[in-house]
């Protein structure tokens, strides 16, 4: 089968009419259907979503769709209000609260015309690393089932085959990256405050976008460290990650942390020279409990970048072994506060403890939360005390600028774009990751990801290759801010040069009735 | 260095969040012990960061109205109300002191 070269162009399949939207939003829908054991949805609008394509036939036939999206699946992470649309956050908390508004970002892809099939499944309120903490249960990395993993793995017995065997598919956004790699959808949102969407990327095999902090609304995201949480994008090439960006970026009145400047969409272009690019390789990113698999990866990688003209050099960002740390503490502060407005009055879990509003609020978060999210309310509020605020908080902010300034040192230099692993290996059974506790696997799987959004720069995770075990390995590009566009050109022309291979899943076969044919990165655009 | 039994009595009242159990009062031990790596860091004539865009200016709108009238579709979400009104249980009546508490802190 031809590589990345022939890609099915599916926004031009629509507009030329080889398939309509209606059944592209079918097709998926029943893709959907035979691979829910993935667990990837918890809600799925299947007549809203049909609706919207009837409506996008319609403007295709009278040859006036919307923009490149119209008529697109997409699916959101259950932390974005969706109106009309339970929004859980794979919460107790939040089980059948109706969002009664759009977040900004879910509604500019509805302007646009996308068809919005449903809400993925994450960690619980977006903490965690394995998408494993909510309370719909874990989602399943879709590589589980796929031939490359499967002819890897070697049963223990015949009884626990692909039952005990399955990977996890990273998070928080874990639910997103699984849709996008067994494609039921063609882009998917997701969210990134520590490593949340370039983390499931990698281990799902697809494109994770982190944008650069105040160029997309968080207006309608539940927030969980202000500070640093951002929208994210998965998609299959970095070229539907670049439009789907388009249409997302820009100021929002609606969120004050969004920067002013003006944003105009781009298109990549196809990058030959390489000549004038300065790689930095971050020496600290060769972390303890590196796999040897992606260390090796990664130097290939810095090779291929040399061998083709570019400046590969080292950098140092000395800082970067405090990032979790100081995250650590940041992030339960924050969370402390912004958790404090589920108290069950106005939306939400509501305890049927009536004694006193201050009993009724703690039964009400007592039933409502699960163990991670009270564990890091509870440390939050103690680095908040008044006798540890200088000491943890106020010194975590100090810790914070010195990360940034690590990185500002290093773009000052004449670095363009540092490459690092994604990940500190492929993606591990189930059964293994939940032996160690949430807090300890967040800490371990986020030290790749967790600095670029304490400095707020973008960062993208590009498949990379197959691992020993049949799973897919990915590596990451960290930018300058809002310089995506460089970001993104470079990151296409590396996926150019590795030709990730396709998910060989069975179920996609069989709805693959041309739709998904031909498809190597199943580009949209 | 333990944390004693008053601040974590101090804690679940502040959070209205509760340990829950042993395991819970482990986590905050070993939060704390993990954050006080951040103590081997100089950070002398360093400024606290709040946010990376802390050279630019928040945008202010006009002080205009430009939406609302949506008391219907907020009040969808409530489980007690009454005409436009949340209602609460209750308010100014501290939670129970430890001693009258059900809470995992009674036995430490």
């Amino acid at each position: 089968r031809p590589q990345s070269g022939s890609r099915l162009q599916v926004s031009a399949a629509l507009k030329e009419g080889r398939v309509s939207p209606t059944e592209l939003c079918q097709r998926c829908l029943a893709l959907l259907r035979s691979t829910t054991f993935l667990n990837a949805y918890i809600t799925v609008a299947g007549e809203a979503a049909l609706k919207q394509a009837e409506e996008s036939e319609k403007r295709y036939r009278r040859g006036q769709p919307l923009g490149v999206l119209d008529g697109i699946p997409i699916a959101v992470k259950d932390n974005f209000n969706t109106a009309g649309i339970e929004t859980t956050c794979a919460s107790n908390m939040l089980k059948g609260y109706i969002s009664p508004y759009n977040a900004t970002v879910v509604q500019k892809l509805l302007d646009q015309g996308a068809v919005l099939l449903g809400k993925t499944n994450l960690d619980e309120f977006a903490m965690g690393s394995g998408s494993t903490d909510g309370v719909f249960g874990p989602v399943r990395n879709p590589w589980s089932y796929s031939r490359q993993y499967k002819e890897k793995s070697v049963p223990k017995s015949r009884s626990e085959d692909e039952e005990s065997n399955w990977v996890i598919a990273g998070g928080s956004s874990g639910g997103s990256a699984a849709a996008v790699s067994s494609f039921t959808c063609f882009a998917a949102l997701g969210s990134d405050t520590g490593g949340s969407t370039r983390n499931p990327a990698a281990h799902c095999g697809v494109v994770g976008l982190k944008p650069t902090y105040g160029l997309i609304s968080r207006h309608g995201l539940i927030p969980l460290v202000n500070s640093m949480d951002v929208p994210g994008i998965l998609t299959r090439c970095v070229d539907d990650a670049a439009v789907v960006l388009g249409s997302l970026a820009g100021h929002d009145p609606k969120d004050s942390t969004t920067v002013q400047d003006d944003f105009k969409p781009f298109e990549l272009p196809n990058l030959t020279d390489v000549s004038k690019l300065s790689i930095g390789i971050p020496k600290e990113y060769r972390a303890p409990g590196l796999s040897s698999e992606i260390l090796s990866l990664w130097s290939k990688a810095a090779d291929l970048f040399k061998n083709a003209g570019a400046k590969v050099i080292e950098v140092s960002l000395p800082h970067t072994c405090y990032s979790i740390v100081c995250y650590h503490v940041l992030c339960t502060t924050e969370v402390a506060s912004n958790m404090a407005r589920f108290d069950g009055l106005e939306y939400g879990h509501r305890s049927d403890m009536n004694k006193s509003t201050e009993s009724m609020y703690a039964a009400t978060r007592r039933e409502g939360f699960n163990d991670v999210v009270r564990g890091r309310i509870l440390s939050g509020n103690y680095f908040l005390l008044k006798q540890n605020y200088e000491n943890y908080f106020i010194k975590a902010q100090k810790v914070r600028r010195l990360i940034a300034n690590d990185f500002m040192k290093v773009f000052g230099s004449g670095v363009d774009i540092l490459l690092t692993p994604t990940t500190l290996s492929d993606a591990v059974p189930y059964e293994e990751f939940i032996k160690e506790d949430n807090r300890t696997r967040s800490a371990q799987d986020d030290i790749l990801t967790q600095a670029a959004n304490m400095a707020g720069l973008p960062a993208i995770n590009v498949p990379t290759a197959l691992s020993e075990r049949g799973l897919p390995v990915g590596l990451q590009f960290i930018g300058r801010s809002f310089q995506e566009k460089q970001l993104l050109t470079v990151a296409k022309w590396f996926e150019k040069q590795v030709k990730f291979p396709m998910i060989e899943l069975e179920e996609v076969k069989r709805h693959d009735h041309g739709v998904f044919q031909h498809q190597k990165s199943a580009s949209f655009s | 260095q333990k944390v004693s039994v008053e601040v974590l009595d101090h804690l679940e009242h502040l959070a209205l969040v509760d340990f829950r159990d042993a395991e819970g009062v482990e986590r905050l031990q070993k939060a704390i012990q993990f954050a006080d790596q951040l103590h081997e860091v100089n950070t002398d004539g360093v400024e606290p960061m709040d946010s990376v865009l802390e050279d630019r200016c928040l945008y202010l709108r006009e002080d205009d109205v430009t939406e609302g009238n949506c008391t219907k579709e907020l009040l969808k979400n409530a489980r007690e109300k009454v005409e436009e009104y949340f209602v609460a249980p209750p308010g100014n009546i501290p939670l129970p002191k430890l001693e009258e508490r059900e809470t995992f802190l009674q036995g430490s």
